[in-house]
């Protein structure tokens, strides 16, 4: 095996799953995974949004009427796919793309009561986009109802509005304010307070439907009495009164310069270090800037830089973490659940992201002590259940995983370990396997 | 379920790297006797454990791991005039003399493998080879009987390949098990100190759980009630000594891979498996003079001590017997001495594991040849060692 492709299959998947086959080219194996995700069928937005009007009416622990489904059930069904695709998908780079991709548009569970529509959000504006055009993703994502009601924006009416006639209702600036400073042009990246509140103003409206009992759609709707009338001004530019005002102003955005440096700069950080370099950052933009925001070629970019190839020095993300040593041992769909309850453990629970900022891409939030022994401590007990299962043999699980990053003093540890079991956990809990 | 079990299910615990799975036997030809395997795991250097002091070539190939003879200060413990038992292994001693404690030396199971792995996959499978079922297990298949079955509890702990196989035995673990060894730790926090980023985090970590370097070096008690084999092993006892438990218990214990700065490692360890089977003893009460119990590890190591303090891979070691049915207060041994060594390095084997087991398959768990062929396949040249118990 070509010495790079540990490199590739760490940097840019979840490292080698046992038994898989391995391609011999390195670059080849990670741009043939840039290619449409398959679809995937799951629980749709719409039964999501019927669960939530179920469970709003029927607070109580007595079952729904008609076999539906609570939120909580539907996160479990959701988050058991999502687990079961991490652990056998043969396209793990289109996965982290996708997974890079949710968590720049974090919606998560924590707020807004979205739990029945996460796996339906991921599915429907990240997941078949991640290699389209960035400003169709940001469309997706902010129409979705996932967005709108976890950054508070479906009850958002402009000041003018007739919905806010009477004052009970009014602005809302949290997602308009979450969209420039995360989402496209970055905190620096040159708007102010005032730009804030007339992109709010441009995305009163952006709601919700309420469902056929309200002849509404179960999804996005733009709602004319609650949008601001007149025209607004983002960063010195004029967008027009209406729904096409702020689909507008959101492509504006997604083509902004800041935007793309911020977009390749996280780009960077994510796939090759937490310092990324200026050159590295700027050859991404490029590709983006070339393409109109094209993710496809972004990512082509990524996986052309000099540095992508240089020794890994990122740290695994526990989700990152669980995964790979998962699939290093071999593990199929059984070990969905365990999985999950790994990322818990970790603190780094599936859509449960502290705040829409999402997850942090840098060591210094995950190499904590008491991380690293809670990794330790349940690598130690998968270990144990692989030693008496007699499969797999550390030695194996280390040359396809590790190869040749691997060092002696490491190799030398795994072969002189007392048990299997000892084998395993120097191997899986080593500082070259926390690396990616 | 249970009817058809016959055999009952079985406990079993994990604590701190060490294990234990039990299964019950019937009352068929075993009577009311107690039988317990200890594996050790990593290979315990039985030059070490039980010290051939007055072999000529002894102290000079052994240097500094030679303890003092018996009688002088830090000194052996006698066995008898050729053999010293290591001082850590005090309460071995004293039931030594009580005439309980039989060590066995040069010993080796029918495999010459320095791999770990292969070693203890063969000797827990008792042939040449990896089975999918243990010598154990085997030998409780063949002690069917007409006992009533015990349901046991699983909860997903596992068990070792010893006692695998088509008798279920279950095992589950109490709160707090699976504490990774201290032996482990060290070598991790070897692994980590290189890492700019991850070491101090990680040595933060043992930090933070009570593990200082004098306690990775070997050379002070784990932090807290650590001692996880001896806690297990009072466990063990407690459940063997029910008049309706568990007549068949195998249990681990790791720690033994002693490659570098063997002396204070190899000092605790043994200490802890000292203080282990002495709880053991004491969990079984009255039901230690039924008992017998054999403690093995999968090869011994290297004669001459290596460039960091220690020794490595082997292949002929010591075993022990113990229990108020043993018949102790002496040392097997056909000693080969140490002027030829095997392979030029390693003690030479004299002696088969299998006989002891099969020996105490037949004289303590009253089987018949059929099942100890059951439990050993290919083994009839190796006849069952006699003589191991009291009559």
């Amino acid at each position: 095996m070509q010495p790079r492709m540990h490199t590739a299959m760490i940097r840019f998947g979840f490292g080698a799953r046992l038994g898989q086959a391995v391609a011999d080219d390195a670059g080849g194996w990670v741009r043939q995974q840039l290619r449409a995700l398959p679809a995937e069928t799951g629980l749709t937005t719409a039964q999501g949004m019927a669960s939530i009007r179920a469970q709003r009416a029927n607070p109580g622990p007595d079952a729904l009427p008609d076999g539906q489904m609570r939120p909580a059930d539907i996160l479990r069904v959701e988050a058991a796919l999502w687990a079961r695709r991490m652990l056998v998908t043969d396209m793990p780079v289109a996965e982290r793309l996708a997974s890079f991709w949710g968590n720049h548009f974090t919606v998560s569970r924590r707020q807004g009561n979205v739990t029945a529509i996460l796996g339906a959000y991921q599915r429907e504006a990240v997941r078949p986009l991640i290699l389209g055009r960035f400003e169709d993703m940001l469309l997706a994502v902010i129409r979705h109802p996932a967005m709108l009601m976890y950054l508070d924006n479906a009850g958002s009416a402009g000041p003018n509005s007739r919905a806010a006639a009477g004052g009970r209702r009014g602005l809302n600036e949290n997602l308009a304010r979450e969209i420039l400073e995360l989402h496209t042009l970055g905190v620096r990246g040159g708007y102010g307070e005032e730009d804030v509140t007339g992109f709010a103003n441009i995305l009163t409206g952006w709601s919700v439907g309420r469902g056929a009992e309200f002849g509404e759609p179960d999804g996005f709707m733009f709602r004319p009495l609650a949008h601001e009338p007149g025209a607004k001004r983002i960063m010195g530019r004029e967008f027009a009164e209406g729904e096409e005002g702020g689909v507008a102003a959101l492509r504006f955005l997604a083509r902004h310069p800041s935007t793309t440096t911020f977009l390749a700069t996280k780009l960077v950080r994510h796939f090759v270090a937490d310092e990324p370099p200026d050159g590295a950052v700027r050859r991404v933009a490029r590709a983006l800037s070339d393409t109109e925001g094209g993710l496809g070629a972004a990512a082509h970019a990524v996986v052309a830089l000099p540095e992508a190839w240089a020794p890994l020095t990122k740290i695994r993300s526990p989700q990152d973490f669980a995964i790979a040593v998962l699939r290093a041992l071999g593990a199929d769909e059984e070990a969905a659940q365990p999985l999950l309850a790994a990322a818990t453990q970790f603190s780094q629970t599936l859509w449960a992201a502290p705040g829409p900022n999402g997850w942090p891409d840098t060591a210094d939030a995950w190499a904590s002590p008491e991380q690293l022994m809670r990794r330790l401590d349940w690598v130690n007990g998968l270990a144990g259940r692989a030693a008496a299962s007699g499969r797999p043999d550390a030695r194996e699980v280390a040359e396809a995983t590790l190869g040749p990053l691997l060092k002696a003093e490491t190799i030398n540890a795994v072969r002189r370990a007392g048990s299997s079991r000892e084998a395993l956990v120097l191997l899986l809990a080593s500082p070259e396997f926390q690396r990616r | 379920m249970n009817r058809r079990t016959l055999l009952g299910l079985t406990g079993g615990f994990a604590l701190h790297g060490t294990r234990l799975a039990m299964a019950q036997a019937p009352h068929a030809g075993a009577g009311d006797a107690r039988f317990a395997v200890v594996l050790l795991r990593g290979a315990m250097d039985g030059l070490s454990a039980v010290q051939p002091y007055a072999d000529p070539a002894f102290a000079a190939l052994r240097g500094p791991l030679a303890l003092p003879e018996p009688g002088r200060e830090g000194g052996l413990l006698d066995l008898g005039g050729s053999f010293g038992l290591h001082p850590a292994l005090r309460r071995m001693h004293a039931l030594f003399a009580a005439g309980q404690f039989l060590p066995v030396h040069a010993v080796a199971g029918p495999y010459r493998s320095r791999s770990h792995f292969d070693a203890q996959d063969f000797l827990e499978s008792g042939a040449g080879q990896r089975l999918a079922s243990g010598w154990l297990n085997r030998a409780l298949g063949a002690m069917r009987g007409n006992g009533p079955a015990r349901p046991g509890l699983a909860v997903g702990v596992d068990v070792p390949l010893l006692l695998r196989g088509p008798v279920r035995v279950g095992s589950y673990a109490p709160p707090g098990a699976g504490q990774v060894e201290t032996g482990t730790l060290a070598h991790l926090a070897t692994l980590h100190q290189a890492d700019p980023l991850l070491g101090p985090a990680f040595m933060e970590g043992l930090r933070a759980r009570g593990f200082s370097a004098a306690v990775l070096a070997g050379l002070a008690p784990t932090p807290g009630n650590r001692n996880g084999f001896m806690a297990l092993a009072g466990a063990a006892g407690r459940l063997m000594a029910a008049a309706d438990g568990p007549r068949v218990a195998a249990l681990e214990m790791g720690g033994w891979d002693t490659h570098a700065g063997q002396q204070g490692r190899l000092s605790a360890t043994l200490g802890e498996l000292d203080a282990g089977l002495d709880a053991l003893r004491e969990g079984l009460g009255a039901a230690w003079q039924r008992t017998a119990i054999l403690v093995v590890t999968e090869f011994g190591r290297t004669v001459r001590i290596n460039g960091t303090g220690g020794t490595d891979h082997g292949t002929g070691s010591a075993a022990f017997l113990l229990g108020g049915a043993v018949a102790g207060g002496r040392v097997i041994a056909d000693w080969p001495g140490l002027g030829t060594l095997f392979e030029g390095r390693d003690l030479m084997p004299t002696r088969d594991l299998r006989g002891l087991a099969k020996g105490l398959l037949r004289d303590h768990l009253r089987l018949p040849i059929a099942a100890l062929d059951l439990a050993f396949p290919d083994s009839q040249a190796t006849a069952p060692e006699a003589g191991l118990l009291r009559t």
